[in-house]
Formats: C-alpha cells, sequence, structure tokens
C-alpha cells in the first residue's frame, strides 16, 4: 500500500479543515509498522483515509497499483481487514463464531461456512492462541483474549493488509508485549502487512519493524533506528518536560 | 400445529374438534353454524395471528440489530403511532378530500398504504436522529417523543372529524385479529410475505452488523442498502400488521429475547426461523388467552401482550445478562 502526498481532513461545504498534509507512506509486505503521534495529531484520520473510509483531501491511496476509490466493498474487504478498540455491540456471538464472520467476504448469500472456512477459522484461533477459548461467549473472556480474538477475526479475513487501531489500549505492560509479539510473528511468518496505531512510543521502537511518527508540521516514515537518529522524538508531545533519551530508548520526564 | 387447531377449536361457541377437523379439510360439520363460524371467523383469524406474530417479531429482531439495542422494536421505537398516525390521517381526513378519492383512501389498499407510509417515515426520523446520538437510551427516548408526538396529532385530527370516523377510528385503534375478510387477509399474507422475503436477504449482512457498521462495512458489506433494505421490511410488516390488525404492543420487543433465550445464539440464520416460530407460537396463544373458552367475552389482544410483555421486559432490565446489556 502507497500513499501519494496525501492531505487528510476534513471537507465541510465551503472549505477543507487540512489536518494534515503532504504525507507519503510506503506499507510492505511482511513488516511491522507503528503509528506514533500525540492524541488529537490525527493518527484516527490518517487510519481512516488509508482504510478508505473517509477520502483524502488531495493525493490518492494506492492498493496493489489501484487507487483504493476503486475497488468495491466486496473486493476491497479480501485486501484490507481491520480491528477496531470501540467495544462490541451486545449479542451472543461465541469467539467462533466471531472470527467466523471473518470469513464473510468467501462466503455464499447465506454465510455459510465450507471446509475451507473452516480450516481458515481454526487456523486464525491457533494462530493467536486462542482455540481454547472457541466455545466461549466474547463477553466472557478477559480485554487481552478479546483483542487477540479480534486479531484473528482480521486473520481469518484472510487479507495482504491488517490495520489495528490502538490495539493496546486497556491492557497491561505483559499484554501489551504479547500482543506486539503476536503481530511482529503474524508479519514475518504470514507475510502480512500489519500497520497499527499506538501511544507506547518505547514499546513501539523495541516490537516494530518501522515507525510512522505523526508531529505537528511533519509525518516521517523510517526504521525506529533511523527515527532516533532523526531526533524527532523530542517535538513528538510539543512538551519541553518530556525527552527522548536516545541512549535507553525511552522518554524522560524532567 | 396443534395451537393452531386449538385456536381454531376454542372459542365463545363450542364446537367438538371432530367437527373443526371436518370444516377444515372441506367436508362440512354437524351443524352448517359450525362450518360457518369456522371458515369464516376462526380461521380467518387465526391465520392472522399467525402472520402478525411472526411479521411483527422479525420486524423486532431487525430493529434489535440495526440499532444495536435490545429495547428496540416496532412498538418501542415508535412505527406503530407512525402507522397510526397514517391511518388516522386516511381514515379521519377523508372528509376532506372528494368522494372518489375518499373511496380510494378508505379501501384496505389505501389503509395499508398510509399505514406503511407511516411507519416508514418514523423510521426513517428516528434513523436520523440515530446517526447522530449514539447512545442507546437516547434512541428509546426519541422513539417515547414519537408516539407521544403522533397521538399529539391524532388528537388534533379527532378534534376536527366527524362522530362517525371518530368511531371508525377507535374501533380500529383497539385493535383485533378478527373480522379480516378473506380477501385482506390475502393481502396482508402477500405484504407480510415480501417483509419476510427481505429480511431473508439480510440474514448475512446482519450477523455482520453484530460487531457494529464499522466491521461490517470492513467485511464488505453494503451498509447503505442493507438498511434501507432492512427498514423498508420492518415498515413493510410493522405498517401493513398495524393496517389490519390495530397496533399490537410488545410482540415486536419481547419475541426476539425469547427466541435468543430459547436457542441461545446469536446467528440471525437460526434466530430468523426461531423469532417466526416463537412469535406464530406466541400469538396464538396469546389470542387462545382473550378468549376464555365457552364464555362469551373477548378482551382485547393488545392487554393480552401487554400483560405477558410488560413483565418480561422488566425482567430483561433487571437481568445482568452482559450478553444482552454490556
Amino acid at each position: 500500500m502507497q500513499a501519494n502526498n496525501i492531505s487528510i481532513g476534513y471537507s465541510s461545504k465551503k472549505l477543507n479543515h487540512i489536518i494534515a498534509s503532504g504525507i507519503n507512506l510506503t506499507l510492505k509486505t511482511g513488516t511491522l509498522t507503528a503509528l506514533i503521534g500525540a492524541n488529537g495529531i490525527g493518527k484516527s484520520t490518517l487510519l481512516r483515509t488509508l482504510t478508505g473510509i473517509q477520502e483524502p483531501l488531495s493525493g490518492n491511496v494506492i492498493l496493489n497499483g489501484k487507487g483504493i476509490e476503486s475497488y468495491t466493498p466486496a473486493r476491497l474487504a479480501q485486501q484490507l481487514s481491520i480491528v477496531l478498540t470501540e467495544s462490541l455491540p451486545p449479542s451472543n456471538l461465541t469467539v467462533y463464531q466471531l472470527v467466523a464472520l471473518g470469513r464473510q467476504p468467501y462466503t455464499n448469500w447465506v454465510g455459510s461456512l465450507s471446509p475451507e472456512d473452516h480450516f481458515k477459522i481454526t487456523e486464525a484461533l491457533e494462530l493467536t492462541q486462542t482455540s481454547h477459548l472457541s466455545d466461549k461467549k466474547h463477553f466472557e473472556i478477559s480485554d487481552g483474549q478479546l483483542q487477540k480474538v479480534l486479531i484473528a477475526r482480521a486473520l481469518a479475513q484472510d487479507t495482504p493488509l491488517i490495520i489495528l487501531d490502538e490495539p493496546t489500549t486497556h491492557l497491561d505492560l505483559r499484554h501489551k508485549v504479547s500482543l506486539l509479539r503476536l503481530l511482529k510473528k503474524l508479519a514475518g511468518e504470514q507475510g502480512k502487512c500489519i500497520l497499527y496505531s499506538t501511544h507506547d512510543p518505547d514499546l513501539a521502537l523495541q516490537l516494530s519493524d518501522e515507525l510512522i511518527i505523526m508531529t505537528r508540521d511533519t509525518v516521517l516514515q523510517n526504521t525506529p533506528q533511523g527515527c532516533i537518529e532523526s531526533n524527532i522524538f523530542n517535538t513528538l508531545f510539543n512538551d519541553d518536560g518530556i525527552v527522548f533519551d536516545p541512549d535507553k530508548k525511552s522518554f524522560i520526564v524532567r | 400445529m396443534v395451537l393452531f387447531l386449538a385456536n381454531i377449536s376454542l372459542g365463545a361457541v363450542k364446537i367438538p374438534l371432530a367437527d373443526v377437523l371436518q370444516s377444515l379439510t372441506g367436508g362440512e360439520a354437524s351443524k352448517t353454524s359450525w362450518h360457518y363460524i369456522i371458515i369464516n371467523y376462526r380461521l380467518p383469524k387465526a391465520i392472522t395471528a399467525l402472520l402478525a406474530g411472526m411479521g411483527l417479531s422479525v420486524g423486532g429482531l431487525l430493529m434489535q440489530t440495526l440499532f444495536r439495542n435490545p429495547l428496540a422494536g416496532p412498538d418501542v421505537l415508535g412505527l406503530n403511532s407512525g402507522a397510526s398516525l397514517g391511518v388516522a390521517f386516511v381514515i379521519l381526513a377523508s372528509g376532506i378530500f372528494p368522494a372518489t378519492l375518499a373511496g380510494i383512501f378508505l379501501s384496505p389498499y389505501g389503509i395499508v398504504l398510509a399505514s406503511v407510509a407511516g411507519s416508514f417515515i418514523v423510521l426513517l426520523a428516528i434513523l436520523a436522529v440515530a446517526q447522530r446520538l449514539r447512545d442507546t437510551m437516547a434512541i428509546l427516548i426519541i422513539g417515547l417523543m414519537f408516539t407521544s408526538f403522533t397521538g399529539a396529532i391524532v388528537g388534533v385530527l379527532t378534534y376536527f372529524s366527524t362522530a362517525e370516523q371518530l368511531q371508525k377510528y377507535t374501533f380500529w385503534a383497539l385493535g383485533s385479529l378478527g373480522n379480516l375478510p378473506w380477501d385482506n387477509i390475502i393481502l396482508l399474507a402477500l405484504v407480510v410475505l415480501m417483509g419476510l422475503i427481505m429480511a431473508v436477504i439480510t440474514l448475512k449482512p446482519l450477523d455482520a452488523l453484530l460487531l457494529g457498521e464499522r466491521y461490517a462495512k470492513s467485511m464488505g458489506i453494503n451498509f447503505k442498502r442493507t438498511r434501507f433494505i432492512i427498514i423498508l421490511a420492518t415498515s413493510l410488516l410493522t405498517g401493513c400488521i398495524t393496517a389490519f390488525a390495530g397496533p399490537i404492543a410488545f410482540v415486536g420487543l419481547v419475541v426476539p429475547h425469547m427466541a435468543k433465550l430459547l436457542f441461545k445464539t446469536s446467528s440471525h440464520n437460526v434466530l430468523f426461523w426461531a423469532t417466526l416460530l416463537t412469535g406464530g407460537v406466541l400469538m396464538l396463544l396469546c389470542d387462545i388467552f382473550t378468549q376464555l373458552p365457552g364464555s362469551a367475552f373477548v378482551l382485547p389482544i393488545n392487554a393480552i401482550t401487554s400483560i405477558i410483555g410488560a413483565p418480561v421486559v422488566i425482567g430483561l432490565l433487571l437481568s445482568k445478562r452482559k450478553g444482552i446489556f454490556n
């Protein structure tokens, strides 16, 4: 996936409200990319634009050499899957049924599952180590487990590209680490292209292949080491009291 | 099937089961009056009950998934009231129009059309509000507001109408499953069938909607089209049933929950049929209760559904099942 010189924001009747512009990004197969930025900087807007929910104000988002707006919803669903932070509406869905919904782009009009579908679902559950939960209701499991199950659903959707919106929120450090390790493993072993937004720059530095950093002035994409060398982290929060220590690769409060 | 027979067998006049079967299978009952009662009164009533129960329940199921709201239902969201308003306009305001036009309005088709249009408009209004307010409770309150709003307009209309028109409207508003001639029942059955077929088309997208709108879109669902079909189906079902049987409360809200509790699933492929079955059964049962066997008293169907429905809703609210209320 590529973003060519896009501007993101909202357009109302008369004027365009630009949040960020001149963004160039490339997401490659087999890499785990983290999107970092302060609250309100436009991470969600960028993700919405990249997933085709919202159109860029200018520039274009290219997926496999084709503009993302030229995909039908059904075709796009076979290329791109998402994992959201919002809580699920009340239902009686079991974990297995929830993951099975990921097969919708491939099933017939009543949604009946073929042996191949069942195979993909089982595989997704195994990859995320959630097989033992498959008969539980989705509201009976912990937040960390639910996040993994939602990732399993995205895996079952069998798309080359997965985009996650703040998957580590609500999780403790151990579960954050285990979730990011899982994403890294999926990117490496399954050859997925994974992009996630996060508020944990320290962890993202250690566990991602590439970083996209959004500040007020620029949007930068580089490897973790490249980002450290460019000294962009000190401008991340726009606060003199929070400084980045390049040796410890973490933030320090002064 | 058994209930259907029981429903036909029980009534103000005692008719032996053997005679009921004889009449239904085309033979003659031992008394011609019995035969007449069964073919022209009890059989139509049982069929209406079945259709109304099924249609309203499926409408409720569609609404609950679309609005991600366990307390949604045709009556709670004010669709019944919208339909009532449509009918009120047609019956009470028919005097304003020339006689030929009034004739068209007052025909069963006119009433069905007005009723469907009424519930469709209310549903669109609720949807517009639901887009702005994500809050579950807000949507329900909006439904309540619509109910009182339409009630007020009906009130104003009654003020300007003749006693005859008023009587006609009042009888309709009390609600009754009986007294429908056969051609009306055929019309009702056709419209309900249409609504149910539309519902079947949306079964797969409905499953996707269990995860919310954004996930559903990301899984390739054409959300706008799905939403339109769901709304049209619900308006057809609610509007048409309300036009013929009057506003019936609680069935659309309660039956989907009973089906969910009985079958312990969220898969709409199962829930749809479960809701159809439960809705039909419940309505036949309620209809049996309206008529105490052997006695001439007939209670309004609305009273019975409310007596059963209200405690179930309170029970649902009190139960802390996380699956129903997060």
